[in-house]
C-alpha cells in the first residue's frame, strides 16, 4: 500500500525529511505520525513554565562555584497570551520589581558586577530548564577564572532577549548574558540561545548584541557555546562594545569537505 | 477627510482614510498591536459601511502615507493608467465588489483594468469581501510570466523547492533537491534561503543549483534568496544567477529597514536583465512580502498591515516579476494570531497581488508559537488552489530544518493537484515525464531504482559522507 523512495541512502546526508516515501502521493502513517509528535512537541515546548525547585537541584548537582540562590524576576506580560500577542510586555519589569531588584544588587553587594547572568523561558522553558544550569555552572566557573564580578542567577518568567537590558540597568551590570530557549522548530523543541550585550540597558538594539544559537543536544554542544561565549566576553569587555562590531572570527568550518557531493556521478 | 455613520442611536465617525481602512480589516493581532484596530465588532462592520460608499476616485486624492516623504507612494500616484482606470472610474469601492464578482469582470476585462487600479483600492475591496469572493474573483485573473518555463496558466500550479540546510551543506542542499525533482517538485524556481550572507558561499550555491539544472536539463530557474546588493556583488564575480531575489515591504521606510530601495532594486533587475540567462522570457525578479514587515520594522505610518502589504504589489509590479511570494505565516502571533488569521491573510494577498496584475504565489505556513496547525495549512492549501493559485513552497516534510516553520511538503502538491486537477508548468511536466518520474497521466510513476535519464549522474550507494 506504501511505496518506499528507493533514495533512501541520500537520507543520511542531511536532517530533512527526505525520502519519506508515499501512500497514493500522500504521506504514508509512520511519516504523518511522526510529524505530529514533533509538533505537539514543539507547540508543548512552547507553552511549559520554568519549575524553580527543580532549577534549584539541578544547580545544587552540578555542584562547582556557582552560588545556589536564585533571583526570580517576572516581565509585565502576565501570562503566555499576552506574552505572545505584545512581545514588548515580555521585554521590560514591572517598575516595582525593577526598583526590588535594584535594591537587592545593592545589599547583597553585586550590583556593578562586570557579568549578571539571566535565565528566561523564551519560547521554550523546556530548553531553559535543560541546558540553563549546566551552561551557567560552566560560564560562571569560567568567569571567576578570569576574576570577573558575576550576579547570582536571575530567573526571568514571560521573558524576551530585551529583558536583559532593563535588568542590565537595574543592576548596572558591564556585560549582560542571557540565556533563553528559542523558538521550537519540529527537529528540536529544546533549543537554547545565548545573548551577550555590553552596557545592557533599555533601548538597546538588537545589532548591539552577539548571538549564539541552536545549544542542544543534535546542535551545539556546551564547550563549544561556552568556548565561543569566553572569547565574546573577553573581546566585549577589552573592545568595551558588542554586536555587529564583534564578529565571532573562531570559525573552523573546512569547506572543502562542506562542499563535496559524493553522490554525484562525475 | 472625515468619514461617518449613523447606526441605530450611534454615530461612528473616522478621521480619514487611513483610520478607515484600519477599522474596516477583518481582525489581526497586529493591527492590535499597533493600537489601530476597531475597538468593537460593531466598529468594525461601521467602517466597512462607510468604506463601501468611498468612491475609486477619492483613492487618487488621498494617500494613506503622504507622498512628498514615501517614495512608494510616489510611484503608485505617479504610475497609475488613468485609460486602464476609466471603466471602474464612477464605482464606489462596495460596487466595485459587486462589478468584480458579476460576469462582466472576466479575465480580459480584469487584466485591463489591473494598471487602474492602486493597491489601496484592491485592499479597500478584499475588506468587504468574503473567503468565498476572494477565491472566486482571483480565479478569474491570469498572469503569466515567464522565465525558461511559463508560470500562471490557468488551470497550472507550480512549486518552488526549497532545500535549506542550517548550515549551507552542500550534500545536504543537493540531496533535498534530488528528492524534491523525484516527487515533481520545481517548476517555480529551485530556490535556497543561504545560512549565511557571505558573499563566497552564496556564489558556491548558485554554481551548485546551475550545475544541477545543467546536469539534468530541467526547464527550470534557480534562485539564492540573498540581499540583492549581495546578488549585484555575485554577478559581478560571474555567478550564474538566474533570478533576482529581495525581500520588499509598502513603504520607503520598511524598504530602508530591509536595505533596500526603488533605485536599488531597478540597479539589480538591470544587472539580473544583462546576463541574458532566461530562454523563454525576462521576467527575472523573484520577491517575498508578507504582512506585519512594516509593523515590525516600525515603518507603518498608522496603516493597516493588509492596505500595507498591498502596497508592497506596487513596488512589486514596476520590475515585472517572475513570481510573488506571500510568507503569510512566519512572522508570527503578535501579527497573525491563528489559523483563521493566517488563512484569510494569504486569501488577501493572493487576491489583491491578483488583482494588481501579478504572478502570486504563497508560502502556506506557520511557526510552532502560533495558534495553527496540518489542518489550518490543508485549509488555506485548498482554498488557494481553488482561487488558482501560482505556486506554492515544496519543502521535504513541509518542515524546513534552516526556518524552523512549517511550510508545504512535495507531498502536499500532488494532494492539490489531484484534488483540483491542477498540473505543472508544462514545460517542467514535459520534463517531468520525458525523464520518468511521472507517467503519461501527470501521476508519479512507480520504480524500483533511478529513472535512466537519472541513474546517469547520481550514485544511491555509494560515496562516503562528507
Amino acid at each position: 500500500m506504501t511505496d518506499p523512495d528507493y533514495w533512501q541512502t541520500l537520507g543520511r546526508y542531511t536532517n530533512a525529511r527526505i525520502a519519506l516515501g508515499r501512500s497514493g502521493s500522500s504521506l504514508p502513517t509512520a511519516a504523518q505520525l511522526q510529524f505530529q509528535l514533533d509538533h505537539a512537541r514543539a507547540k508543548d515546548a512552547v507553552h511549559t513554565t520554568l519549575a524553580i525547585s527543580e532549577l534549584r537541584a539541578a544547580l545544587a548537582e552540578q555542584g562547582g562555584e556557582a552560588k545556589q540562590e536564585m533571583i526570580e524576576v517576572h516581565s509585565r506580560a502576565a501570562d503566555r497570551r499576552a506574552y505572545l500577542h505584545n512581545p514588548q510586555l515580555g521585554r521590560e519589569l514591572s517598575e516595582p520589581q525593577w526598583q526590588r531588584l535594584r535594591e537587592t544588587a545593592t545589599h547583597d553587594g553585586w550590583a556593578q558586577c562586570d557579568v549578571v547572568f539571566i535565565l528566561g523561558d523564551g519560547l521554550s522553558a523546556l530548553a531553559s530548564q535543560r541546558h540553563g544550569p549546566p551552561l551557567f555552572q560552566a560560564l560562571h566557573t569560567r568567569c571567576g577564572e578570569r576574576g570577573l564580578r558575576c550576579s547570582p542567577l536571575i530567573v526571568a518568567h514571560q521573558a524576551r532577549v530585551a529583558l536583559a537590558d532593563d535588568i542590565g540597568e537595574a543592576v548596572n551590570a558591564r556585560l549582560s548574558i542571557m540565556m533563553i530557549g528559542e523558538r521550537p522548530g519540529l527537529s528540536a523543541a529544546d533549543s537554547l540561545g545565548l545573548y551577550l550585550c555590553y552596557q545592557p540597558q533599555r533601548g538597546r538594539s538588537d545589532a548591539e548584541r552577539n548571538c549564539i544559537s541552536n545549544i542542544h543536544g543534535a546542535g551545539l554542544d556546551y564547550e563549544q557555546a561556552v568556548a565561543t561565549c569566553c572569547y565574546l566576553v573577553d573581546h566585549a569587555l577589552k573592545r568595551q562594545l558588542s554586536g555587529v562590531q564583534l564578529k565571532d572570527d573562531t570559525d573552523t568550518l573546512c569547506a572543502d569537505d562542506h562542499r563535496r557531493i559524493p553522490f554525484w556521478r562525475d | 477627510m472625515t468619514f461617518s455613520v449613523q447606526l441605530g442611536i450611534r454615530r461612528h465617525t473616522f478621521s480619514d482614510l487611513r483610520q478607515l481602512l484600519a477599522k474596516a480589516s477583518p481582525p489581526r493581532s497586529g493591527d492590535t498591536l499597533a493600537g489601530i484596530a476597531a475597538n468593537s465588532n460593531e466598529e468594525r462592520v461601521a467602517a466597512q459601511m462607510c468604506l463601501a460608499d468611498v468612491p475609486l476616485k477619492h483613492f487618487l486624492a488621498e494617500w494613506v502615507v503622504p507622498y512628498e516623504s514615501d517614495e512608494v507612494t510616489r510611484l503608485i500616484c505617479d504610475s497609475h493608467d488613468a485609460t486602464a482606470f476609466a471603466p471602474i472610474s464612477s464605482l464606489c469601492v462596495g460596487e466595485f465588489r459587486d462589478w468584480l464578482l458579476s460576469d462582466a469582470a472576466d479575465s480580459p476585462a480584469l487584466h485591463k483594468i489591473a494598471p487602474g487600479i492602486t493597491p489601496e483600492m484592491a485592499a479597500a475591496v478584499s475588506k468587504l469581501m468574503r473567503v468565498q469572493d476572494l477565491v472566486l474573483v482571483a480565479k478569474k485573473c491570469e498572469n503569466i510570466s515567464r522565465f525558461r518555463n511559463t508560470i500562471g496558466l490557468r488551470g497550472h500550479l507550480a512549486t518552488r523547492l526549497q532545500p535549506n540546510h542550517p548550515s549551507d551543506n552542500s550534500a545536504a542542499i543537493a540531496a533535498s533537491i534530488i528528492d524534491g525533482l523525484l516527487y515533481g517538485s520545481g517548476d517555480a524556481v529551485i530556490g535556497v534561503n543561504p545560512a549565511g550572507d557571505n558573499i563566497g558561499g552564496v556564489c558556491h550555491l548558485l554554481h551548485l543549483l546551475d550545475d544541477v539544472i545543467q546536469r539534468f536539463a530541467i526547464p527550470t530557474q534557480s534562485c539564492v534568496l540573498t540581499h540583492a546588493s549581495t546578488s549585484i556583488e555575485a554577478i559581478e564575480r560571474g555567478a550564474p544567477l538566474d533570478l533576482m531575489f529581495q525581500s520588499i515591504a509598502g513603504t520607503e521606510a520598511a524598504n530602508r529597514s530591509f536595505g533596500v530601495d526603488l533605485a536599488l532594486l531597478r540597479e539589480a533587475q538591470h544587472a539580473a536583465l544583462s546576463l541574458k540567462r532566461g530562454t523563454l522570457g525576462d521576467n527575472v525578479m523573484y520577491f517575498e512580502t508578507g504582512q506585519g514587515s512594516a509593523l515590525s520594522a516600525n515603518a507603518h505610518h498608522g496603516v493597516d498591515q493588509q492596505t500595507l502589504e498591498t502596497r508592497a504589489y506596487a513596488v512589486a509590479r514596476t520590475f515585472s516579476p517572475l513570481l510573488v511570494n506571500t510568507v503569510v505565516g512566519f512572522i508570527g502571533p503578535e501579527y497573525l494570531y491563528d489559523g483563521k488569521q493566517i488563512i484569510r491573510a494569504g486569501l488577501e494577498d493572493h487576491f489583491c497581488g491578483k488583482l494588481l496584475g501579478l504572478p502570486m504565489g504563497c508560502d502556506i505556513c506557520y511557526t510552532n508559537h502560533t495558534e495553527a496547525d496540518q489542518d489550518d495549512m490543508d485549509t488555506l492549501l485548498t482554498a488557494f488552489g481553488a482561487a488558482g493559485g501560482s505556486f506554492i513552497m515544496g519543502v521535504p516534510g513541509a518542515d524546513d530544518i534552516m526556518l524552523n516553520y512549517q511550510s508545504t511538503s512535495f507531498h502536499d502538491a500532488h494532494y492539490l493537484r489531484k484534488v483540483l486537477g491542477l498540473r505543472p508548468a508544462p514545460e517542467f511536466e514535459q520534463w517531468l515525464i520525458a525523464s520518468g518520474v511521472f507517467d503519461g497521466n501527470g501521476q508519479l510513476q512507480h520504480h524500483a531504482t533511478l529513472p535512466p535519464h537519472f541513474a546517469a549522474s547520481l550514485k544511491l550507494d555509494g560515496g562516503a559522507l562528507p
